[in-house]
């Protein structure tokens, strides 16, 4: 009996179940790489670009074609014009041909060298335009009884056009002045800064709310459901809604929260909470702890529901007060979930970009990051410099994904 | 905090900061109910209900506490030094409910948070539990209050006009005998802003995003959930990661690309990125809910001689359809809340999504409460629907750690 060896390698089986997970997976590798692989590829050659909102359409060669003239019986003159120019006022065009089929009927007193008539097939060719560049070409022309009976306009067969043109976006003009431009001077880092501020206390601020929140509802009673699907409004409701209402609530001349406050006695005058500094940035921190407290509150719930009820009843036992049951049994059984809460959060209020936009559209200090890769690219309309600031968050995105995998790995609850 | 343990100091403490937080409360409330005049005065709160605290000591009974807190709130507020001001012309129905309100609100919490306490020392016990049932007591009002009121005010303000919301931002009483000219807004956001279109628009899309990212997600997470190949940890992990790339990265080249194709401005260009956004987001959850699947049935269907392909669509999805409704009601959720890439992509009015049609409606020459009704219909039916299915919902929410 020879001795049984195991396999070495994969087998036939291994392989074959390899091949139906990679098909099984191919559709979602191919989508994901379209829309988000192949978007960041561009986003980095798109940040070492001099390019701007106008360079997106390619110069082109355009044509324009009539009879001038006014013929009307056989053997009056007129003059074919064609009106020719370069739709870019900066870039050049290279290889410009015009092609046309003749009208019939009309004849050619004159044709320019560029241009030659063979049979019914006009042929111009005007080598390269630089930027800006038009022209119209005539040519006088005596017009036959044919044409008339053909009825023919000499557009009926529209001129084309053919040519090369150069995109910047495909160039091999490279330039760094987009890095230089969003790092120059002090407004990237207040824009740094501002960004810090919003995602460390509006993560903290969510987890601590959240905290609370699930620690109300971590009882039985009635109601006890309502309570929950109330609490999470503001994170199911459309954004543009949500934010719109606090926009409303705080609006400085006719908002309610202004007359309520007014009212109260806290103030005297109506207070300008999303145009002000320092206040803008508080306005919209808190508006994000509102609406995502709920998420955290969802998390940390279903943690304690799962707790075991046991350690609790021991420490009952034990004479430990109700903080201290707190304190040193339920804080440190969150520990876990609150830790990778916080690395989630953190993230994804980092990258939150439509909260802030509606509410103050990035003015009155509140312009972060990822609001600023909106301004740079639409407001300023310098795409090279958005792009150059999407690059940033990008490597940002890159640290803190190091940091949360190495801590992912420890909490395998999520 | 020792000095703080006696039943004598706890029971007015917590009595008169409670006071406040009802009188506080009750005035917001009443404010925005009538739109007249309410507010709170801390000495009267805080008075009133050091009193009603120690109070607490001889009439234990709920309704004792909160009849005696309801007369003598009702007595001070007439002269003017109760725990709320009230300004001219309050109706009296509106004076008795305020002093009721004040009673009840705080007489029968009171008479919770401070059950069973001792006059003299207090235990850790006793004094802890009385100041955390205080503290919940405030949590339940605090967080309601958050989030009803944005609420509140979103459905009040569309059913108004332009000058009775100038003239008194916080009156919200609603003058029911207009009967359906109430709802004025909403009949004009459908007849001349096309709100109807919209709808439907959001609508399908939403519909189409579901059943395209499931077609993508469920083959991609029993690949990842069940299969054994090389590279197995690594993808299950760069799905992760790619759902931490910000939208607003990834806009900005499809906004390029989209311009350049043509693909700008048409609902095809929406229906093609939204699935990928939400693509991820579907197979982690989904991988997740097939993971905890006994894997033995799904063997015992391969014994059986069905295929892979037959073993998921005959065992693996039936079982899973709590989680493919979840999945599903929450991509339906993303894509119908979605703003940044209508926002982006979509131009012409006649393809706009709901949100993109929200955000048209925010220019000066529109009255506010076309916008705030425009926003009420792109909230209730998620809403319903949300509250409907909550309980796929918060399922699917835990299961996947889930994006926001």
């Amino acid at each position: 009996m020879s001795d049984a060896t195991p396999p070495i390698g994969t087998g036939p089986l291994a392989r074959r179940e390899a091949r139906l997970a990679w098909g099984l997976l191919f559709p979602t590798i191919f989508a994901v790489a379209a829309v988000v692989v192949l978007p960041l590829i561009a986003v980095f050659w798109i940040s070492f670009k001099p390019v701007e909102l106008g360079d997106l359409r390619p110069p082109e060669a355009i044509v324009r074609e009539d009879l001038r003239g006014n013929p009307e019986a056989a053997g009056d003159e007129a003059t074919l014009r064609y009106r020719l120019r370069n739709s870019s006022a900066e870039a050049g065009v290279t290889g410009v041909v015009l092609t046309d089929s003749w009208t019939p009927g009309l004849e050619p007193v004159a044709i320019d060298p560029r241009c030659n008539l063979d049979g019914a097939a006009f042929r111009c060719d005007f080598g390269d335009w630089e930027g800006g560049h038009r022209e119209t070409l005539t040519i006088p022309v005596i017009v036959g009884q044919a044409f008339f009976d053909n009825g023919a306009e000499v557009d009926d067969t529209p001129a084309e056009i053919a040519f090369r043109s150069q995109s910047v976006l495909t160039s091999g003009e490279f330039t760094l002045d987009n890095f230089r431009a969003i790092f120059d001077g002090n407004e990237f880092w207040s824009v740094l800064g501002v960004t810090l501020f919003y995602t460390v206390f509006g993560t903290i601020g969510a987890l601590v709310m959240g905290l609370f929140a699930a620690m109300l509802l971590n009882h039985s009673f009635k109601g006890q459901g309502i309570l929950r699907g109330l609490y999470l409004f503001p994170y199911v409701a459309p954004v543009i809604a949500v934010a719109f209402a606090w926009i409303l609530l705080f609006d400085p001349f006719s908002g309610s929260a202004n007359a309520l406050l007014v009212q109260m006695g806290v103030t005297d005058q109506a207070i300008n909470f999303f145009g002000q500094r320092p206040l803008a940035l508080l306005t919209v921190t808190a508006f994000e702890i509102w609406r995502y407290f709920p998420l955290s509150f969802l998390f940390i719930l279903a943690r304690m529901q799962s707790i075991d009820t046991d350690m609790y009843e021991a420490a009952d036992m034990d004479g430990a007060s109700p903080f201290q049951k707190f304190w040193y049994l339920s804080l440190p059984m969150l520990l876990g979930i609150l830790s990778v809460l916080f690395l989630l959060r953190f993230i994804w209020t980092f990258n939150k970009f439509d909260d802030i936009f509606l509410l103050t559209g990035g003015n009155a200090g509140t312009r972060t990051l990822t609001v600023n890769v909106y301004e740079q690219a639409f407001a300023v309309s310098n795409i090279g410099a958005g792009a150059a600031v999407a690059v940033v968050i990008f490597g940002c995105l890159i640290l803190f994904s190091f940091f949360f995998f190495r801590f992912i790995s420890r909490e395998e609850g999520l | 905090m020792r000095y703080l343990r006696f039943g004598y100091v706890t029971a007015p403490l917590l009595g008169a900061l409670w006071m406040f937080v009802i009188a506080a409360t009750v005035s917001v409330a009443m404010s925005f109910a009538t739109g007249a005049a309410f507010r709170p005065w801390l000495p009267g709160a805080l008075g009133l209900g050091a009193v009603l605290g120690l109070a607490a000591f001889w009439l234990p009974r709920a309704w004792a506490l909160s009849a005696l807190g309801a007369i003598l709130a009702g007595a001070l507020m007439s002269v003017g030094i109760g725990p709320v001001v009230t300004g001219a012309g309050i109706s009296a129905l509106s004076f008795v409910l305020t002093a009721l309100a004040l009673g009840i609100g705080t007489g029968w919490p009171l008479a919770l948070f401070l059950r069973d306490l001792p006059v003299g020392v207090l235990t850790r016990h006793q004094f802890e539990g009385a100041v955390i049932r205080f503290l919940m007591g405030f949590g339940y009002i605090f967080f309601t209050a958050i989030v009803v009121i944005p609420f509140y005010v979103m459905v009040m303000t569309s059913l108004k006009n332009q000058a009775q919301l100038i003239q008194n931002p916080l009156d919200f009483s609603i003058d029911l005998s207009q009967g359906w000219g109430l709802f004025r807004s909403y009949v004009e956001l459908v007849r001349d802003f096309r709100f109807g279109e919209y709808m439907w628009t959001s609508f399908y899309i939403s519909v189409l995003t579901v059943l395209i990212t499931l077609a993508f997600a469920i083959p991609g997470a029993y690949a990842v959930a069940r299969l054994r190949f090389r590279g197995q940890a690594a993808f299950s992990r760069s799905i992760l990661l790619i759902y931490m790339v910000p939208m607003i990265v990834l806009a900005l080249p499809i906004y390029i690309a989209f311009s350049m194709t043509g693909l700008r401005n048409s609902i095809t260009g929406i229906v093609m990125i939204y699935p990928v956004t939400t693509i991820p987001v579907a197979l982690y959850m989904l991988q997740g809910y097939f993971r905890g699947l006994p894997a033995e049935v799904e063997e015992a269907g391969l014994m059986d001689g069905l295929s892979r392909l037959q073993v998921i669509w005959k065992i693996t999805l039936p079982l899973s359809l709590p989680a493919l409704a979840s999945v599903s009601l929450y991509v339906f959720m993303i894509a119908w809340n979605e703003f940044l890439l209508a926002f982006m992509l979509l131009d012409d009015p006649s393809k706009f999504t709901l949100t993109r049609g929200i955000a048209s409606l925010n220019s000066s020459e529109i009255p506010r409460q076309h916008l705030m009704a425009g926003s009420v219909i792109a909230t209730v039916p998620i809403m319903a629907l949300f509250l409907g299915l909550e309980k796929f919902m918060t399922k699917g929410l835990t299961a996947g750690s889930v994006k926001g």
